[in-house]
C-alpha cells in the first residue's frame, strides 16, 4: 500500500524542465532512498512530493486525492519535512524549537496543550536532545544541530516524513548517527523517504532506492535486487564493483582503481560516489 | 520550560507595562506648567477642574498618541525583523518611513497642500513603496528576505534623495513646514489624533492576533515554514502589508519617527532573553522609547520642545549600540 505517490510528474523550474515522467510509489512503512549525481533532480522530486514545487505535469497523490488540492494544514499533519537549509532564530533554545513542530496541530484558540507538551518531550526523547533542552541551538555542533531538527520534524507526528540530505556537513561517525536514528523511527512505523548522498549508506539503510540520472528515475526496488557495478556506471558514471559490505552484507560499492577508470573517463566522470553529491 | 510563553517574558512585560505607565504619569507632568504625578493622578480622576482640564484634554491626547505610535512601530519593526529575518530589515531601513515622506511632500511643496491632504499623501507614498520594494524583490521562488533588505535600501536611498530634492526647490515657507513633517513630532497632538492611531488598532486587531504563529514558522526559512503547512507566499504578503499599514499609519499620525521599528524588537528581544517575534514586549518597548524619548525633547530645551523623531534617534541608538556591543563582547570572551 502506498499512501503517497507520484504519477508521470514533470517537474520545472520556470521554462528550464529538470526532471520528466517520474512514477514513484512510496510504500508505507518502508524507508525510501532517492539517489543519483548532482543536479539529477532527486531533490527536485523531494520538493513535489513535500508539495513544495507544482508540477508541471502530473500530479502528487496523498491517499488518493491530488496533494496541491488539499488544505497545506491537512497535509502538514500527515507528512512531516526537514529542508536542506533550515534557519534557527538567533539564540532559540532546544525545546522551544522542537515545539515549532506542533504549529500544524495548534491554532489561535488552541495554543498549546498537553498534548503539544507531549510530543515535544517524546520527540526529543527519541533524538536523544534531551539533556539539550535548554541550550541555545546556535551554540550546538552540527551533528547535534541535525538531531534537533529532526525532533522538530518528528513533534509534528505525522506517519510520512520527508528528509532532503539529513547526513550533508556531517562528519562519518554524525551520518551514521542520524542514519541510525532514521532507521529507529523506520522500526517504530513511520514512513521515510530521504534523499541520501552515499549510495553506500542508502543500500545499507534504504529499503527502497530510487536511482535517478538527468531527471529520469534509471532504476526502483530494492538495494540488494537494484544496485550492481552496471547500475552504478550507468546512473554515475563510475566504474566499479559492488560487493557485499563485511557488516551487513548489502551491497558496497568500490570504485575501480584510478588506472582502469581513465580510459574511458571525461574529467567530469572521476568522482567516487560520495564526492559526486 | 517548553510552550509559548515563558516566565522570563511575563516579567520582562510586567515591568515594561509598570515602566510605560510611570512613563506616561511623568509625560502628562511635562510641559510648561509641571505637575507632581500625584497633580497628575487627581487630574485624570477629574477631582480637579484646572487640573484636569490641562491632563485630560492637553496632555493625555499627545501622551496617547506617543503610545500607540511607539506600540505600533515596535510590531511593525518585530514583524518586518522576523520576516526578513535580518535586524536591518525594519520598515524605516527598508524605506516605507522615506516613502511615506516623499508623498508628504509632494503634498506639501508641489500641490501646496495641509492637514489631511498631506496624510493622504503620506499614506500613498508609503504603500507604493511599500509596493515597488515587493515587485522588485519578487523572484520565482517568491520574496527572499535578504533581497526584500537591499532592494529596500536602494528604493530607501531614491525616497531620500526625492525628498532632497522637493525640500531644495521648495519655497522656504513650505521647506521649514515639509521639514517639520520630517522629523515626526508629538507637539500639539489632541485627541483627533488619537482617535484615528486607536481606530486604525482596533482594525488591525484580528490580523495581529493571528500574525505571530505564521511568523514563528517562516523563522525557520521557506521550506520548513511550508513543511509546518503555512502557506509560505500568501502568509508573507499578509504580513509586509500588516507592518507597512503600521508603519503608514503612525507617518500619517505624528510623522515618521525614526529608529523605534528598528531598536525596539531588538531591545524587547535582548531584555527578554526571547527568540522569535515578541509582537507584544515589541509593543511595550516601543510605546516606553516613543514616551521617554517625548519627555526628554519636552525637557532638554524647555523653550523650543524638541521634534520626538530627533530623540527617538538618539534613545535608541546610544541603548542598541551598548547592547550590541555588550552582546558581542560577551560572545568574544
Amino acid at each position: 500500500m502506498s499512501r503517497l505517490r507520484a504519477h508521470e510528474l514533470t517537474l520545472a523550474y520556470d521554462r528550464h524542465v529538470v526532471a520528466r515522467d517520474l512514477s514513484v510509489e512510496i510504500a508505507d512503512g518502508g524507508f525510501m532512498a532517492i539517489v543519483g549525481p548532482n543536479a539529477c533532480g532527486k531533490s527536485t522530486l523531494l520538493r513535489a512530493l513535500a508539495r513544495m514545487l507544482k508540477p508541471r505535469d502530473g500530479t502528487v497523490l496523498l491517499d488518493g486525492a491530488a496533494i496541491g488540492s488539499l488544505p497545506t494544514r491537512d497535509v502538514a499533519k500527515q507528512i512531516g519535512l526537514l529542508p536542506q537549509s533550515a534557519t534557527a532564530p538567533d539564540g532559540i533554545t532546544v525545546s522551544d524549537l522542537v515545539a515549532r513542530g506542533r504549529h500544524p496541530h495548534q491554532s489561535l484558540f488552541r495554543p498549546w496543550s498537553k498534548e503539544d507538551a507531549r510530543a515535544v518531550r517524546e520527540a526529543m526523547e527519541q533524538t536523544d536532545v534531551v539533556p539539550l533542552a535548554d541550550r541555545p541551538v546556535d551554540e550546538l555542533s552540527g551533528g547535534q544541530r541535525q538531531r534537533v531538527w529532526l525532533a522538530m520534524a518528528l513533534a509534528q507526528e505525522t506517519p510520512l516524513l520527508l528528509l532532503d540530505e539529513p547526513t550533508t556537513f556531517l562528519d562519518i561517525a554524525h551520518q551514521l548517527e542520524v542514519l541510525d536514528l532514521c532507521a529507529d523511527l523506520h522500526e517504530r512505523g513511520r514512513t521515510l523517504v530521504a534523499v541520501l548522498h552515499d549510495l553506500n549508506h542508502a543500500c545499507r539503510y534504504a529499503t527502497q532506492l530510487i536511482a535517478m540520472r538527468d531527471g529520469e528515475i534509471v532504476a526502483q526496488g530494492a538495494p540488494a535486487d537494484i544496485v550492481d557495478a552496471a547500475l552504478v556506471e550507468s546512473v554515475f558514471g563510475l566504474r566499479c564493483s559492488v560487493v557485499p559490505d563485511p557488516e551487513m552484507g548489502a551491497p558496497m560499492v568500490v570504485p575501480a582503481a584510478r588506472r582502469a577508470r581513465r580510459p574511458a573517463q571525461s574529467s567530469s566522470m572521476i568522482q567516487s560516489p560520495a564526492r559526486s553529491q | 520550560m517548553i510552550g509559548l510563553v515563558h516566565p522570563r517574558a511575563i516579567v520582562v512585560g510586567g515591568t515594561l507595562l509598570i515602566g510605560c505607565a510611570v512613563l506616561l504619569i511623568v509625560a502628562i507632568g511635562t510641559g510648561e506648567f509641571a505637575m507632581s504625578p500625584g497633580e497628575v493622578l487627581s487630574g485624570l480622576a477629574g477631582s480637579d477642574p484646572a487640573a484636569s482640564f490641562i491632563v485630560r484634554d492637553l496632555r493625555l491626547p499627545r501622551a496617547l498618541c506617543a503610545v500607540l505610535a511607539g506600540a505600533a512601530l515596535g510590531i511593525s519593526g518585530a514583524i518586518f525583523q522576523s520576516l526578513t529575518r535580518n535586524p536591518l530589515g525594519s520598515p524605516d531601513i527598508v524605506g516605507f518611513t522615506y516613502g511615506a515622506g516623499v508623498g508628504a511632500l509632494v503634498v506639501i511643496t508641489v500641490l501646496g497642500g495641509s492637514g489631511t491632504i498631506v496624510s493622504a499623501g503620506a499614506l500613498a507614498g508609503g504603500t507604493i513603496t511599500a509596493l515597488a520594494v515587493y515587485v522588485l524583490a519578487f523572484t520565482r521562488g517568491g520574496v527572499s528576505g535578504h533581497r526584500l533588505v537591499l532592494v529596500g535600501i536602494a528604493i530607501s536611498a531614491l525616497a531620500l534623495a526625492l525628498i532632497d530634492f522637493l525640500l531644495a526647490r521648495a519655497r522656504i515657507e513650505d521647506a521649514q513646514e515639509a521639514t517639520r513633517w520630517l522629523l515626526g513630532s508629538l507637539n500639539t497632538r489632541g485627541w483627533e489624533d488619537v482617535w484615528p492611531l486607536l481606530g486604525g488598532f482596533i482594525l488591525l486587531a484580528p490580523a495581529l492576533a493571528v500574525a505571530g504563529r505564521p511568523l514563528r514558522a517562516l523563522e525557520l526559512g521557506d521550506d520548513a515554514a511550508h513543511g509546518l503547512g503555512v502557506r509560505v507566499e500568501r502568509a508573507r504578503l499578509g504580513l509586509v502589508l500588516l507592518s507597512v499599514a503600521l508603519v503608514s499609519g503612525v507617518a500619517v499620525a505624528v510623522g515618521p519617527v525614526l529608529f523605534v521599528a528598528l531598536t525596539a524588537p531588538q531591545i524587547a528581544r535582548r531584555v527578554a532573553h526571547s527568540p522569535g517575534p515578541a509582537l507584544v514586549l515589541s509593543a511595550l518597548t516601543g510605546a516606553a522609547l516613543v514616551l521617554a524619548a517625548d519627555v526628554a525633547a519636552q525637557r532638554l530645551v524647555p523653550s523650543t520642545p524638541l521634534p520626538v523623531g530627533v530623540m527617538t534617534g538618539a534613545f535608541g541608538g546610544v541603548y542598541l549600540a551598548w547592547l550590541l556591543a555588550r552582546g558581542w563582547r560577551k560572545a568574544a570572551t
